[in-house]
């Protein structure tokens, strides 16, 4: 393999943050697990142990039908013999979920009244003594008053899981912090309160609540919603839900030490050499990533004595990458081919964006990259991209 | 055609058997019954789940068909009969299923859309892996190749797409506890297709088709935004170029063999299409009048999924190829990998390779034959 990484984690609140070598060289991740990743995830399963298990629910409107399903889940749980208790109920509240809520033991929120507005705060001293073994909680991104023992509720709800409680809870996508720039593109407006997404990959099981808006339209009393800025969330969530379920799996499967060469996602890759046509291959890797909400990689492979005026090229090509939010990633490896095989296999690669080898027919014994690439390449397509000389 | 208002299409999909969707369904029409719409059950599979066989009480059905086949009785949809019948909704049952021979239509999307021309509302279920686009990553994943399946059009053609979710956890939980299948069935179903890798994987597929149908249908529907922003979900976000030059509409062209990977360089070159939203045409050149057989298969294949096919004669395959693909405007040519040349030969060149020679200004796509570990 022969291959190191050098780079600086992601930015943002990354729950698994890349590795960190010295050397920082920005934008530029590598994944491969170290010793120290493998013992933090040994802890993470026994601190996972002893935590209660997390259940949400993840909708994209409100009246999409979350509480009721995750109540639901209360009552069944309940007559499957579980000690099942609601620890917070939002204020509005249907008459089909009143019904459940009739059957369930229910511990009350606390109103609060802080600078003219009034909160509703879990009494969590309450469900301590109480000790159920699932909890209820709905609303889990409101906030608490200034003062409280957490500043938000999916802090309790953390506090909760900690001390052994399984919870279920519903959210909706326009909730979730790192997702609040698009939300406010498509409903002009931002929400208050939020949850970050590592709370949502922290979740044992995440269940999507689906429903065409028009059932929206129904029960809104006749009060339309624009339903082209229901639908733009309704894919958002579902989006969302289908990235933590992938991260979940791959999760999974590395904790298992299971290499799988396939997944439900695109990945596409582009590998980048000094002379090669980046900007169309790029362009065209981000349209690919965006139609297919699949993932973009950009690999090159590390030479040795580049000439100033490629390795200029290549910085620039870097640097468009860069500007794409690609993942970019330097290999270093003896043959470009395998090195490049081999990275594209362990990253469930299903597409490869190669430049064309511009060269003409004649007298050759020996097959070019291209050529032994294409041959080799069992799990993902290669599209080839023409010279701009070429055109 | 008359003049009868399609019916609308609603189809509830999920990733396996035992997530629900059938009993959303019924839900969906015990709300239409309790509102005094004409709703009728035309095909209802109970697989003996109590609580789903609750949801039909007080629904009116249509009687099922008998038929024999091979000695055999077979029930199956009594399309006639729906249709004699005239109401204005009928719930339909596994969407993917084949009919039994001797039936009116082969597949029972065919029933359902002879439902949907009488003017007839349709609700129905389906599970992610039975769309052919998918059917190459399904087999991939699971090993499962499934028989039964859905053009991506059809399915395209929905009114609304609706995701049913249960985790694995939970799916595997009522297994367990012979919800889904009896407890036999549910060890053998456990072991196989019911790993939970598969299911996230295939619970992942299902999420992100549905999101494809979402965008899709936003992407169909006339912009009308009140912030004024691009319509496409994608654009919005600050990045050098993520669109292709405008008016510059992407054309994949297919290149059919008689080969049997045919089959999943056609499913994968429309998948692309689609998701790229472009125009999808195949080509198969043929030397002379003879050998069109082994491929007359792929062509139709081709055909049911909408995928315009031309038949072109030539001599010089590669060059037939560029020629068509340049006269056609075409952006992407989607390649199988040719068969290696033999060694003693290393001065050939194969099709692929004559055809990246003489197609400079085309993308090109070869399309990896995907094997599954052993």
């Amino acid at each position: 393999m022969g291959r190191t990484g050098k780079g600086a984690p992601k930015k943002g609140s990354d729950p698994f943050p890349a590795l960190v070598y010295p050397g920082n060289v920005p934008g530029i991740t590598d994944r491969r697990p170290n010793p120290e990743d493998l013992l933090r995830r040994v802890q993470a399963d026994e601190r996972r142990e002893r935590r209660g298990r997390l259940k949400v629910f993840l909708g994209y409107a409100s009246r999409v039908g979350k509480s009721y399903r995750m109540f639901d889940e209360g009552r069944r749980r309940k007559q499957r013999g579980q000690d099942v208790v609601v620890g917070a109920v939002q204020g509005a509240v249907t008459p089909d979920v009143q019904e459940i809520l009739s059957c369930l033991e229910v511990v009350p929120t606390l109103p609060e009244k802080h600078g003219g507005a009034e909160y509703r705060v879990i009494d969590m001293a309450a469900l301590f003594r109480r000790h159920p073994g699932v909890c209820v909680i709905d609303g889990l991104a409101y906030f608490n008053p200034p003062g409280s023992r957490n500043p938000e509720r999916w802090q309790d709800v953390e506090e909760l899981l900690d001390r052994g409680i399984s919870v279920l809870t519903a959210v909706n996508v326009q909730h979730i912090r790192e997702k609040q720039d698009e939300v406010e593109r498509i409903a002009g407006k931002r929400p208050f309160d939020s949850v970050p997404q590592a709370f949502l990959l922290e979740a044992e099981e995440i269940e999507v609540v689906d429903a065409p808006p028009e059932a929206l339209i129904d029960r809104t009393d006749g009060v339309a919603p624009d339903s082209r800025r229901l639908g733009e969330l309704r894919e958002l969530a579902l989006l969302l839900a289908a990235d933590v379920v992938d991260r979940q799996l791959q999760e999974y499967l590395d904790s298992h030490g299971i290499a799988a060469r396939w997944g439900a996602q695109e990945r596409i890759l582009v590998c980048l050499t000094p002379r090669s046509n980046a900007r169309d291959m790029l362009k065209s890797g981000l349209r690919n990533k965006r139609r297919f909400h699949g993932a973009l990689l950009v690999a090159y492979v590390e030479q040795s004595a580049l000439p100033a005026e490629d390795r200029r090229n290549l910085d620039a090509n870097l640097g468009l990458a860069r500007e794409m939010e690609a993942e970019i990633h330097r290999l270093q490896g003896d043959d470009f081919v395998d090195t490049i095989l081999d990275f594209a296999r362990e990253q469930r690669i299903t597409q490869l964006f190669l430049g064309h080898s511009n060269r003409g027919r004649g007298l050759r014994l020996r097959r070019n990259a291209t050529e032994r690439l294409i041959d080799a390449a069992e799990d993902f397509d290669i599209r080839l991209f023409p010279h701009p000389e070429g055109k | 055609m008359s003049g009868v208002r399609r019916g609308r299409l609603k189809i509830y999909l999920g990733y396996a058997a035992g997530v629900g969707k059938t009993y959303r369904a019924l839900e969906d029409a015990q709300l239409l019954r309790q509102q005094g719409v004409d709703i009728v059950i035309g095909y209802f599979e109970p697989h003996g789940r109590q609580d789903t066989i609750a949801k039909t009480a007080g629904l009116e059905s249509v009687a099922r068909q008998t038929l024999t086949y091979g000695g055999a009785q077979f029930q199956e949809m009594d399309t006639e009969a729906i249709l004699r019948r005239k109401p204005a909704v009928a719930l339909v049952d596994e969407f993917a299923h084949t009919n039994v021979p001797g039936c009116e239509r082969v597949k029972r999307w065919e029933d359902v859309r002879a439902l949907l021309e009488a003017g007839i509302d349709v609700i129905t279920t389906m599970n992610v892996q039975h769309l052919e686009s998918l059917n190459d990553q399904v087999w991939h994943i699971t090993g499962v190749r499934v028989r039964e399946t859905v053009p991506d059009w059809v399915v395209d053609e929905a009114d609304e797409v609706v995701f049913v979710d249960l985790t694995p956890g939970a799916l595997r939980n009522r297994l367990e506890r012979g919800v889904v299948y009896g407890t036999e069935k549910a060890r053998r179903a456990m072991e196989n297709f019911f790993v939970e890798t598969n299911l996230t994987a295939l619970r992942e597929m299902a999420m992100r088709h549905t999101a494809h149908e979402v965008e899709e249908k936003l992407a169909a529907a006339p912009a009308a935004h009140p912030t004024g922003a691009a319509t496409a979900p994608a654009a919005g976000e600050n990045s050098p170029s993520g669109t292709e030059p405008a008016g510059r509409k992407e054309r994949i062209l297919i290149c059919l063999t008689g080969s049997p990977s045919s089959a999943m360089l056609i499913r994968r070159g429309k998948r692309v299409a689609d998701y790229l939203q472009a125009d999808c045409l195949a080509i198969h050149v043929v030397r002379n009048a003879e050998g069109r057989e082994d491929v007359e298969r792929h062509m139709s294949f081709a055909r049911n999924l909408r995928i315009d096919v031309r038949i072109v004669e030539g001599e010089d395959i590669p060059r037939a190829i560029v020629e068509f693909a340049h006269g056609e405007r075409v952006t992407q040519i989607f390649m199988g990998r040719s068969t290696p040349l033999p060694w003693w030969k290393p001065f050939r060149e194969t099709v692929v390779q004559q055809v990246v020679r003489h197609a400079l200004d085309v993308q090109i796509t070869i399309v990896a034959e995907r094997r599954r570990p052993a």
